[in-house]
């Protein structure tokens, strides 16, 4: 008892003399950190304790802690019924299908464009570039309405049997969740804010040695890129993953839907709450391994993606 | 893709160009240059392409849609139907109806998600073992799909949920918690400390990266004058982050005006449109209702709010700082 109330009056006491008093010490900061995080973490810790447990008993704990602890009975017959209920796996496999081509696609597209804006002398790019930028200020909810509409007058070929055929209209395709969001704006802006931080002498260098532009970007530029391109991929693998308003209106058959309309498929009928809590574990616990593997560029881009206002 | 080899193929129809006597420039150079012009549009054109396609023309479809009787499927193309549409949107109740519940949301959400944030920022931003702990954990809500939390508290909101038990424990079984999404008094603030709990680590990012460009130096020679905790805050902190600040502002607004999933999700804009927003009256009309060119006249409305808010708040923190 007096040794922590000697250090807590050592911390008062270092508090005023610190050198850099950014630093909130001490108890109160410490109560402070503690009861967010319970506020934060608890929720979802909830989500994925009671994906565990059978219906019944999630009623039950929820009066205790227990609510929060993987007690009782606890069995994977929820996520086992999620998919007898729901086609799970193929909304997985949708969605991972979509946002991996997304993201591969997005990356290599803007980055071209980014390369062309940075390096290379091409007329007009100035106003190309500020035509681009100017496109952030729209948001993506009033665009989506016009685009539904656009994307079903759009052509599309059509391959039955050994015959191509032109029809009209994107709805309910996999075409339409992914081609319309790989050129971003704000990843082409990324990318030329960070293919201007590499020196140009590399490039003309390389030029006098004969390399072809394309060499230059594929061989000089987006090697030295890791970081434009970690931010880039987890800003489009985020809202391809998380799509919802956009699969909602232009996908109707069951076996191109991502996983974000499946929360649908458990309304129908009986709730059943444990199958909700597997499945929304499920969804989830890959965005979180992701975020948990890979940090640093995931709050790096999140931090750049805040310019974007 | 190929930039290099294209190019390279091509010149052989340029020479017949005659070249002009007042170019100086050695033919070569001349070569090369067209060669850099045409491998540069080959690598912009298709991402410009794609913008085009799928931001400049919905963007301009929004503006013509909204004049015309479009409707999403449809025989007939769409013909002209002049202000049809907007005298329409200006005499729905559930027009104004929405308009009010997402200020409402708004007026709200931005000072409390931005206040919690930087509460988060600054005690995150302390250099002490554990800390980075914490930031990871307040930011797991982040990266948790919209559609996700919304099921997830859909559950935690039920009468007999996790937030009324908590309730009850906490004042000894004194207090009931209401049914929170089927209240219209308590609906919307559900929603709002839904909101607030998911996004506030989007923003404690961006206010620790303001807070990081404080030099340390002012801190420092406040130190040496003595000051405490609050007015360093006051006269140091806050002002440091006055760019930070517009930002915060105009992203939580932005983010607030176009709130959707939750509404899809947990309330459908009841109960009695009490929970009903602008987006959600444009999905409903362009979708359920298969009439985009009534949603295309609300899109439209809401574009301009965007834009009128956004312009405003930019005005106003720009004079200050």
């Amino acid at each position: 008892m007096a040794t922590t109330l000697e250090r807590t009056s050592r911390r008062a006491g270092a508090r005023s003399t610190s050198p850099n008093p950014r630093r909130l010490r001490g108890i109160g900061g410490w109560i402070g950190r503690i009861l967010l995080g319970i506020v934060f973490a608890f929720p979802l810790l909830f989500m994925f304790v009671s994906s565990l447990k059978p219906d019944q008993q999630i009623f039950g704990d929820l009066s205790s802690i227990a609510a929060f602890l993987p007690v009782g009975n606890l069995s994977f017959d929820n996520y086992g019924a999620v998919f007898d209920r729901v086609p799970a796996a193929r909304f997985l496999i949708n969605s991972i299908g979509i946002s991996a081509v997304t993201v591969i696609l997005g990356v290599l597209i803007n980055s071209l464009a980014a390369f062309a804006l940075s390096r290379m002398r091409v007329r007009g790019k100035g106003i190309i570039l500020t035509l681009i930028i100017a496109t952030l200020i729209v948001p993506f909810e009033t665009l989506a309405l016009p685009l539904v509409w656009w994307v079903n007058q759009l052509p599309t070929l059509e391959l039955d049997g050994f015959n191509l055929s032109l029809t009209t209209g994107w709805l309910d395709t996999y075409q339409v969740q992914i081609i319309p969001f790989v050129a971003n704006a704000f990843s082409i802006y990324l990318f030329h804010q960070y293919f201007d931080s590499i020196p140009k002498e590399l490039d003309e260098a390389a030029r006098v040695d004969g390399a072809s532009w394309f060499k230059i970007y594929r061989k000089i530029v987006m090697p030295l890129s890791g970081p434009a391109i970690a931010t880039v991929s987890i800003l489009t693998f985020l809202p391809a993953w998380n799509s919802y308003l956009w699969p909602l209106m232009v996908v109707q058959s069951e076996e191109l839907r991502p996983v974000m309309i499946g929360v649908q498929y458990f309304f129908q009928l009986n709730v059943s709450w444990g199958q909700v809590m597997a499945y929304s574990s499920m969804i989830t616990l890959p965005v979180v391994a992701l975020f948990i593997a890979f940090q640093r560029s995931f709050v790096n881009s999140i931090a750049s993606s805040g310019v974007k206002g | 893709m190929n930039s290099s080899s294209a190019p390279a193929a091509l010149p052989a129809t340029t020479p017949a160009v005659p070249s002009k006597p007042s170019a100086q420039k050695p033919r070569q150079l001349r070569k090369y240059h067209r060669r850099e012009q045409r491998a540069g549009w080959a690598m912009l054109g298709p991402a410009l392409l794609l913008l085009l396609l799928f931001v400049f023309v919905p963007a301009m479809l929004a503006f013509g849609l909204a004049f015309t009787n479009a409707r999403l499927i449809s025989p007939n193309p769409p013909t002209f139907a002049g202000l049809d549409n907007f005298v329409r949107l200006f005499a729905d109740e559930g027009f104004y109806r929405s308009l009010l519940n997402v200020a409402y949301f708004a007026v709200i959400v931005v000072p409390l998600q931005a206040g919690v944030a930087l509460i988060m920022a600054l005690l995150v931003n302390a250099k002490v073992r554990g800390v980075n702990f914490f930031r990871t954990v307040y930011f797991l809500p982040v990266v948790t799909s919209m559609v996700v939390v919304s099921l997830l508290w859909l559950f935690i909101y039920r009468q007999d949920g996790l937030l009324n038990e908590i309730i009850t424990k906490l004042t000894f079984g004194a207090v009931h918690g209401p049914d929170w999404l089927n209240n219209t008094a308590t609906a919307m603030p559900a929603i709002i400390l839904m909101s607030v709990w998911q996004g506030a680590g989007f923003h404690m990012i961006i206010w620790l990266s303001g807070l990081q460009t404080i030099s340390a130096e002012l801190y420092e020679a406040a130190d040496i004058d003595g000051v405490g905790r609050w007015q360093r805050f006051r006269y140091i902190t806050w002002p440091g982050l006055s760019s930070t600040r517009s930002l915060i502002l105009i992203t939580i607004t932005i983010q607030a005006l176009s709130l959707f999933t939750q509404i899809n999700v947990m309330t459908q804009g009841g109960p009695l449109d009490s929970t009903t927003t602008i987006v959600y009256q444009a999905v409903r009309a362009g979708f359920k209702q298969q009439e985009t060119s009534y949603a295309s006249a609300i899109s439209l409305v809401f574009f301009a709010l965007v834009l009128i808010i956004s312009g405003v708040q930019r005005y106003l923190t720009r004079e200050k700082s």
